[in-house]
């Protein structure tokens, strides 16, 4: 028996991942080592940041209370965030954000082409919208590794040294989640262990025309989707959040 | 004076688009569906070209206004995401006013009905015509575009990336 309950919490998790990783790449615009990612990373925020809208949006509606994507977004507090992990990190260097770049939209691409067929309607056609927009910045990431990578011997370092630091944080993309598993036996969300195989191909080629090495980094014990963050996420909240709380309903 | 419901259709497929204003709603392809109901309540269906398309407020926000300037004040614009907008659905109309207004159209995307073996084709400079041109930006000034250079004629240009 699928309750609404279930559904508001499946489309939070993936509304949450979206929003915090557009808040993260947001930052990046001015401080690119070139105008054009400031525009890149910025276009790639701005999808993002369509995607959280429409499932906060349907978050809301699927949970019956009234709120809207804007009150999920800026009143909530952090342990009622259910974002993953990789999304929160601070902003390191470009290659470390390319790194997180490509596992993220990697496991996001996995995701929403698998999503398009969910039996709910919503799900189903924000997946379908997503999915195009998730390839492109997958792309992105991908020559970004390659140039980097398999360039001098400064870049190959410092995207070894990414992936080394995003690499913990990667495990937890995979782990089963009561809530996801429960509505994938119904055809309604996908489980999201079963992306790992097709992920790690992806990846895996990338990272091999790139001359890099696969980091043996240990997983790291993750927790977002239980609402349990890194010390960054605070930080990020009190900055997304502050205008809206000081300013309760200020509308442009 | 009411415009009657074939004008106002086509009033509504007039909107222009805030960030491309050479092109309508209707030359887009985001234009999905005008109805009018019961008690004149005009019921108009969009859809967004990327999830996070800052204009449509905006051209939500201008179809009431047409409708309302044509007599037709009682309108509801919803939004729709499913199907998936594509750049397949922009008219031909609406590619030749994006190259004269210094845009590359997008190409068309290669369906598993165009052939065994999709071969990508190089967008053609708007200025000079030449198909030499290089990719200068994955990504451009909107959601939708990608910049590009001409290596005959030198000069920049945006691209419609085909989505």
């Amino acid at each position: 028996m699928i309750t609404r309950p279930a559904v508001t919490g499946y489309a939070l998790q993936l509304g949450d991942d979206a929003l915090i990783m557009a808040q993260r790449l947001g930052e990046w615009v001015s401080y690119a080592p070139e105008l054009e990612e400031d525009v890149a990373l910025g276009n790639i925020a701005l999808d993002l940041l369509g995607q959280a809208r429409a499932l906060l949006s349907y978050a809301g509606e699927a949970e019956g209370r009234g709120r809207t994507e804007d009150d999920l977004a800026y009143f909530r507090d952090e342990r009622e965030f259910t974002n993953l992990q990789i999304v929160e990190l601070a902003r390191g260097d470009f290659a470390e954000e390319m790194a997180r770049q490509l596992a993220f939209s990697g496991y996001q691409f996995e995701l929403y082409q698998r999503l398009q067929g969910s039996r709910d309607e919503t799900l189903a056609a924000v997946a379908a919208k997503a999915v195009k927009e998730v390839a492109y910045h997958r792309d992105h990431a991908t020559q970004w590794t390659l140039r980097l990578g398999d360039g001098t011997q400064e870049s190959h370092r410092r995207m070894q040294a990414g992936l080394t630091r995003i690499w913990p944080y990667v495990d937890e993309m995979f782990r089963q989640d009561p809530l996801g598993e429960a509505l994938a036996g119904d055809g309604l969300a996908v489980d999201a262990s079963e992306l790992r195989p097709a992920w790690t191909q992806y990846v895996a080629a990338v990272l091999r025309e790139a001359t890099l090495a696969w980091p043996e980094t240990p997983a790291a014990p993750g927790g977002g989707r239980q609402g349990r963050h890194t010390e960054q996420m605070g930080y990020l909240l009190a900055e997304m959040q502050y205008l809206a709380r000081c300013h309760p309903g200020a509308r442009w | 004076m009411n415009a009657g419901p074939a004008d106002i259709r086509e009033a509504v497929g007039q909107v222009p688009d805030p960030e491309i204003p050479v092109l309508t709603i209707a030359d887009l392809g985001i234009l999905r569906d005008v109805r009018i109901g019961p008690g004149g309540c005009v019921e108009v269906t969009i859809t967004p070209t990327y999830s996070g398309c800052p204009a449509m407020d905006t051209i939500a926000e201008d179809i009431a206004e047409t409708c309302a300037r044509h007599g037709w004040p009682d309108v509801t614009v919803r939004r729709e995401l499913s199907p998936a907008w594509t750049t397949d659905w922009m008219t031909d109309e609406g590619k030749r006013k994006l190259r004269e207004f210094g845009i590359a159209p997008p190409a068309r995307r290669c369906g598993p009905a165009a052939g065994p073996v999709p071969v990508p084709l190089s967008v053609r400079c708007p200025r000079c015509g030449s198909p030499d041109t290089r990719e200068i930006n994955r990504f451009g000034s909107t959601a939708c575009k990608a910049l590009y250079a001409c290596n005959a004629c030198l000069e920049p240009f945006d691209y419609f990336k085909a989505l």
